[in-house]
């Protein structure tokens, strides 16, 4: 039966979610951009003979939404990282934007990231390597002085992601060299010689950069599990 | 905490509470709000409600107070001075996330909230790098770019081997991230308005003492166990992230519209130590740089008269 967490990121609630209780070393699911934690274990971690864990970003799933956004890959970051301060250490899987979040709290916090499978999935490319031309991204307003507003559609309710998650985390510029810097603190502190995984078929522009770093290696997702496992 | 925040007053409100003076300072003459995409910040404006419109955005760590000597001489020239407090900061919402595209947003939804039609802006510091991107992304609704010492440059980034920077930034990362699980419940510190401005000194160390207590009881609030600034203890200086200074500066030949940018030449450490020379080859055609002598980052708290004079006669 899965229970969930309720767990407090300054002043948003972000809903932890346990998918399997276990001994050994705990799995951590990071969904991808407008997704959420699945409801049951997918039968590809079925062999994960440990704990999986689950964690909704901000603005995703049972989590807050935030008034007027502000979305950015770091906060998403240190959403993971209250996940680790109730966890402990802990391998991670990220598809799409939660393989890039995953890469960074695996550089931030690389004594508490004991493997990291990045997979294919929504947002894995974000908003390419380099600044795009400025846009305002408006809610819609009454005004007639307003913008058109540009915000993706959906019908309101606690189970639809922000508009805001899903535009600025759609565009957010992620330099190949930065994604890299990332990468090297996993490499150098985590003490694992291959501390990365990378079971993509995509390879947005920062995701060939981490690829060609020492110590990241191409593997299927189950390889990759296999590697991580700790009883 | 059940303390209720008053908000800064306005230029009547001031003298009916007899507001401590300061020399050529004035309390805007109105307040009002705007809502942002669900959060609601707070608009000061100084001068006649039917001159055209000026749009004044603050530093970070500032409010719009910060402009009480500047506005009032520009609003005197016949403009009405609009400026915000940006979100977390002064009156305004303290938001859930802060991020430059909020506060871009934010930007705009003040823009948009003063009518049709394209104003000239005025951005100091970070404000100043925002009113860069608002006029590149909204052409069609700025008429007039000015900069006040609000152009990134690499200069002050440190240049250390890749190991080192490795090392460093895996520092601050942890220390970013410590600083997150512990800001749930944190508040500012307390203590009375000679303490506050003392510690604003500390980041403002040639604005004269007197300045700084003025501004207390506008960016701050006093409860119980004494005074605390009203910016979001949430945010904190400084930061990481895949931005870099130079994209800000890349922004600047594509204007169109006039521009004015002033660097004070006195550098500081809350500014970006941008040089002429890092200014003068992106300026655009119609683009006027001023250097100013013996200024520091605040120049516009230092000289408000030289540069609400500069200001005029761009936009007049």
């Amino acid at each position: 039966m899965n229970t969930t967490k309720m767990l407090t990121h300054v002043r948003c609630e972000l809903a932890l979610h346990q998918l399997r209780d276990a001994d050994g070393l705990p799995l951590l699911l990071l969904h991808g951009l407008g997704e959420r934690t699945p409801a049951e274990v997918p039968s590809i971690f079925e062999e994960w003979r440990g704990p999986i864990w689950g964690l909704d970003f901000t603005g995703h799933g049972a989590s807050s939404r935030t008034p007027g956004g502000g979305y950015t890959a770091e906060i998403l970051m240190a959403d993971v990282d209250v996940a680790l301060a109730e966890l402990g250490k802990v391998a991670i899987v990220g598809r799409g934007l939660g393989g890039y979040i995953g890469l960074l709290i695996a550089g931030a916090r690389p004594e508490l990231v004991s493997g990291l499978v990045i997979c294919d999935g929504p947002g894995l490319a974000g908003g390419g390597p380099t600044p795009h031309s400025p846009a305002v991204i408006s809610p819609p307003s009454t005004s007639p002085a307003a913008l058109p507003s540009v915000l993706p559609s959906t019908t309101s309710g606690p189970e639809n992601p922000d508009p805001f998650a899903l535009v600025e985390l759609a565009t957010d510029v992620r330099p190949d060299d930065y994604a890299t810097t990332y990468a090297r603190q996993a490499v150098q502190f985590s003490g694992l010689e291959a501390p990365i995984t990378i079971a993509a078929v995509v390879r947005p522009s920062w995701l060939a950069a981490v690829a060609a770093e020492p110590g990241v290696v191409t593997k299927t997702l189950s390889q990759g599990l296999e590697r991580y496992w700790q009883p | 905490m059940s303390t209720v925040i008053a908000s800064a007053p306005t230029r009547s409100e001031a003298q009916d509470a007899g507001l401590a003076p300061f020399p050529g300072a004035r309390r805007p003459d109105r307040r009002r709000s705007v809502d942002s995409g669900g959060l609601t910040l707070t608009v000061w404006e100084w001068g006649d409600p039917g001159d055209p419109a000026v749009l004044f955005a603050h530093g970070g760590f500032d409010f719009a107070g910060t402009f009480d000597t500047l506005a009032p001489l520009v609003a005197d020239g016949g403009y009405r001075v609009v400026s915000w407090d940006q979100r977390g900061h002064g009156d305004s919402q303290h938001a859930h996330l802060y991020s430059w595209e909020a506060d871009l947003r934010d930007a705009a939804a003040v823009l948009n909230s003063i009518g049709p039609g394209a104003v000239p802006v005025v951005g100091h510091s970070k404000g100043g790098a925002l009113m860069l991107q608002l006029a590149d992304a909204m052409a069609h609704k700025v008429s007039h770019l000015v900069n006040l010492d609000g152009l990134p440059s690499g200069r002050s980034w440190p240049d250390v081997a890749d190991h080192h920077r490795t090392r460093m930034l895996n520092g601050e990362l942890g220390e970013w991230l410590d600083h997150r699980r512990r800001s749930a419940d944190k508040v500012r510190r307390p203590g009375t308005v000679q303490e506050l401005a003392q510690r604003r000194g500390l980041m403002n160390p040639r604005l004269n003492p007197q300045w700084l207590e003025y501004l207390v009881p506008i960016g701050g609030y006093e409860s119980h166990d004494g005074w605390r600034w009203k910016i979001d203890a949430s945010m904190r200086m400084g930061g990481f992230g895949p931005w870099r200074p130079e994209w800000s500066m890349s922004r600047l030949p594509a204007l169109g519209m006039p521009v004015l940018c002033i660097l004070g030449m006195d550098l500081e450490l809350m500014g970006w130590g941008t040089l002429p020379e890092d200014v003068i080859p992106n300026l655009p055609a119609n683009a006027r740089f001023v250097p100013l002598e013996g200024v520091g980052h605040f120049m516009h708290i230092e000289q408000p008269a030289v540069v609400a004079d500069l200001i005029l006669e761009t936009i007049s």
